[in-house]
């Protein structure tokens, strides 16, 4: 969903309030960090962030339930933290442990160049939802949205569907548990159904306060947001689910999605379904740090998929920010700044191994590893991630494509 | 970026093509090459790489002594009488993504020479080898036309040969020969020096994670009819691997793998650290080193199946009744 960058939020209105009173630090403080759904910058608090959205932290605890109900170490990214926080997904493991199973949702609003690394976080993690739970998962590609939001035609939003889907398929996603689908394909029948459903249970006034629209918007935006919210039923998809209205559903997501799900969750009781349940993630921080913005005009903030290994060579070495000292001395003297240090942050999203990585944050912050080191180390590691990634698209055909997005009923997705 | 020398030797070297390596100092032209390997019983080729008026792009691939009319050719194809002329200089790096100097039919394994046609000289066939560049002027390989076909179709491309120095008339009741040689989709080049910066990314959906730039406008990137044909410069080659398609290839990739592992572990030191507890050893760190990889290749392997077995379905003629 597109970000409005004019909308005036409560932290916008505090920051302007501490700045009157005074402490230009400490207003300086206030309005960095930003976080609503159309802005996110500064220094996130993700404490507070939790307390004011009022979703859950995910603890140690529903972790290791994971690891139990799975067999299998949690992802990474659980252990790691990048996924922290939740709403009900306690509720979906419970009635996992009954043996009703859920599926999940997740999508992405294609966009006209190669996916960075920040996008295939969320595929990432939801792949190996699939197959840690061996549950059924829908896709959703919102061309509508992009032919609307960027103004492009209604043909080169599609195309770039099908484009965005073959990276979305290299990720690994298993074709006989999983429907990729386009608005622009899929929206009618069944699924409209809902749409108009949710559609009359949310006021204009409401929607503008959660999407901030205003009196310009052009009416397709107005009634965008039932096309996101009714994959979260699973009457959307008779052809997968018929009969099966109790069906949960968990959607991965980051976590500034948070506010629109919960005009998800506030229709689906009214409508007699289940609230879908929400597993959130933390930013994935530009190259250049917190204090640099993931601009997608500069493609030096960002990895790749189509970079060559060259490329993330040259773009970890001169552009990742560090938290190394100026010289050796000073290095081996002080040791690294680990908050602000991008190489570090990025190992600990993509270094599976938790044994190497406290080694390298050790050294590291002691002074005995050098920011040439650990910049090698994350290149090596980025390559790999890359290289695979585009092997694996390589080989999906527009075929495969087809495939996935074929309206077909899947027998062996519980299995 | 374009594929490399060594990747697309390697990728010979898979498909279990033949051809002999040789490598010299780099050349610029046929006869700088004739110097380094004018004797080794494989026949030089010399490679144009042409466009016509409509931003659409030919490989002309001959033998060197092979005279090419590109008056006559142009005719051929149905593009007039002059419609034919060297591409620029910069469509070498654009498309085929190899150095001045360096045109081959192997540079067809770029995505971003996906519409580019190739045309090769009937007089290929009767040699016993021919010599091309590997996308590299340092190297030259030789191969006969049965394993240059192969390479072709590896990457879905039909090989058409042609006889070059053919002169058919061409006019009203005959129709230019060489007219299904024409690629369907021209190639526009990009405007701008860097090739064509992202588009700015806005607040998708389900998937971003990363932190917003502040003002988020939308901006197209590039007109759409440029959009429709421009790949990005840093794309790769159309190769799928054949280990997704081919059961024996599939194993003895894993075999290969896991092997080079194994050999890699078991070094005189380890076995005096581990001593009889080695296999035990070695088999947890081939789990941990190998498992995800090898998932990944087997649901690559089961998706692959499964297309085709999709797409056979929905060809299926029902069974009468």
């Amino acid at each position: 969903m597109e970000k409005r960058e004019e909308r005036v939020v409560e932290e916008g209105a505090a920051a302007a309030a501490a700045a009157a009173a005074g402490g230009e630090a400490e207003a300086v403080a206030e309005a960095e960090a930003e976080v609503n759904p159309w802005e996110v910058s500064g220094k996130i608090d993700y404490d507070k962030l939790i307390d004011k959205f009022g979703c859950q932290r995910l603890d140690q605890s529903l972790i290791d339930r994971v690891q139990r109900l799975t067999s299998r170490a949690p992802h990474v990214f659980l252990r790691r933290g990048v996924f922290f926080a939740h709403r009900d997904f306690n509720e979906i493991l419970d009635a996992y442990e009954r043996g009703d199973k859920f599926y999940l949702y997740t999508g992405r609003g294609p966009s006209s160049e190669a996916l960075h690394l920040g996008h295939l976080i969320p595929f990432m993690f939801t792949k190996y939802l699939q197959d840690a739970f061996k549950v059924p998962l829908v896709i959703q590609l919102t061309d509508d949205e992009k032919c609307m939001w960027k103004n492009i035609s209604v043909e080169e939003s599609q195309r770039l569907a099908r484009e965005n889907a073959k990276d979305i398929i290299a990720c690994g996603f298993d074709v006989t548990r999983t429907f990729i689908f386009s608005d622009f394909d899929y929206v009618g029948g069944a699924f409209y159904k809902n749409m108009v459903k949710v559609a009359k249970c949310v006021t204009y006034n409401k929607v503008v306060g959660i999407f901030g629209f205003t009196g310009e918007d052009h009416i397709g935006k107005v009634s965008f947001p039932p096309v996101q919210a009714v994959p979260s039923f699973p009457s959307s998809f008779p052809h997968l689910f018929n009969g099966k209205d109790h069906l949960r559903c968990l959607i991965p997501c980051a976590i500034d999605q948070d506010p629109y799900f919960r005009m998800t969750r506030d229709v689906a009781p009214r409508l007699g379904y289940h609230k879908p349940a929400l597993i959130e993630s933390s930013f994935f921080p530009a190259l250049q740090g917190d204090t640099g913005k993931m601009s997608a005009s500069d493609p030096n903030s960002a990895i790749y998929v189509t970079d060559s290994a060259k490329d993330i060579k040259d773009k970890i070495n001169r552009y990742a920010f560090t938290g190394g000292q100026d010289t050796k001395e000073k290095q081996r003297l002080y040791g690294a700044n680990l908050e602000v240090d991008i190489p570090v942050k990025y190992l600990s999203f993509f270094l599976e191994d938790d044994d190497e990585l406290e080694h390298i944050k050790t050294e590291y912050g002691l002074g005995r590893m050098l920011t040439f080191d650990v910049k090698k180390r994350l290149t090596e590691i980025l390559v790999e991630i890359v290289e695979r990634h585009r092997r694996a698209r390589a080989a999906v055909t527009d075929e495969m494509v087809d495939a996935f997005m074929a309206v077909r009923p899947l027998p062996s997705m519980f299995g | 970026m374009g594929y490399t020398k060594d990747q697309l030797l390697a990728r010979l070297q898979e498909l279990r093509i033949e051809f002999s390596k040789y490598e010299h100092p780099v050349v610029l032209t046929v006869e700088a090459q004739a110097k380094h390997v004018g004797n080794v019983g494989a026949s030089l080729s010399k490679n144009l790489f042409l466009k016509d008026k409509k931003q659409r792009f030919y490989i002309v691939s001959a033998l060197a002594d092979t005279k090419v009319d590109l008056k006559v050719l142009s005719q051929r194809l149905g593009l007039g009488k002059g419609g034919l002329r060297m591409a620029p200089e910069e469509a070498l790096g654009e498309i085929l993504q190899v150095p001045l100097g360096c045109v081959t039919p192997f540079a067809l394994v770029n995505e971003s020479a996906r519409h580019v046609s190739l045309l090769l000289d009937q007089g290929f066939k009767s040699q016993q080898g021919c010599l091309f560049h590997p996308l590299s002027n340092d190297t030259s390989i030789s191969l006969n036309t049965l394993s240059l076909d192969k390479f072709l179709k590896s990457i879905g491309r039909d090989p058409s040969y042609v006889d070059l120095e053919a002169n058919p008339k061409v006019g009203k009741d005959q129709p230019p020969d060489l007219a299904a040689l024409v690629p369907s989709d021209s190639i526009v080049l990009p405007e701008f020096a860097e090739g064509a910066p992202p588009s700015e990314h806005s607040n998708e959906n389900h998937a971003a994670t990363d932190v917003k730039p502040k003002a988020v406008k939308a901006k197209a990137v590039k007109t759409p009819a440029v959009a429709e044909k421009v790949k990005d410069k840093s794309s790769t080659g159309v190769l799928p691997s054949i280990s997704f398609t081919d059961a024996g290839q599939f194993v003895e990739e894993i075999l290969d793998k896991t092997s080079a592992i194994l050999l890699s572990e078991i070094r005189d030191d380890t076995v005096r650290q581990h001593g009889e507890q080695l296999g035990a050893v070695v088999s947890d760190t081939l789990r941990k080193r190998l498992s995800s990889e090898l998932k990944n290749l087997a649901i690559m392997f089961k998706n692959t199946a499964y297309t085709e077995g999709f797409h056979a379905g929905t060809r299926h003629q029902p069974k009468r009744p």
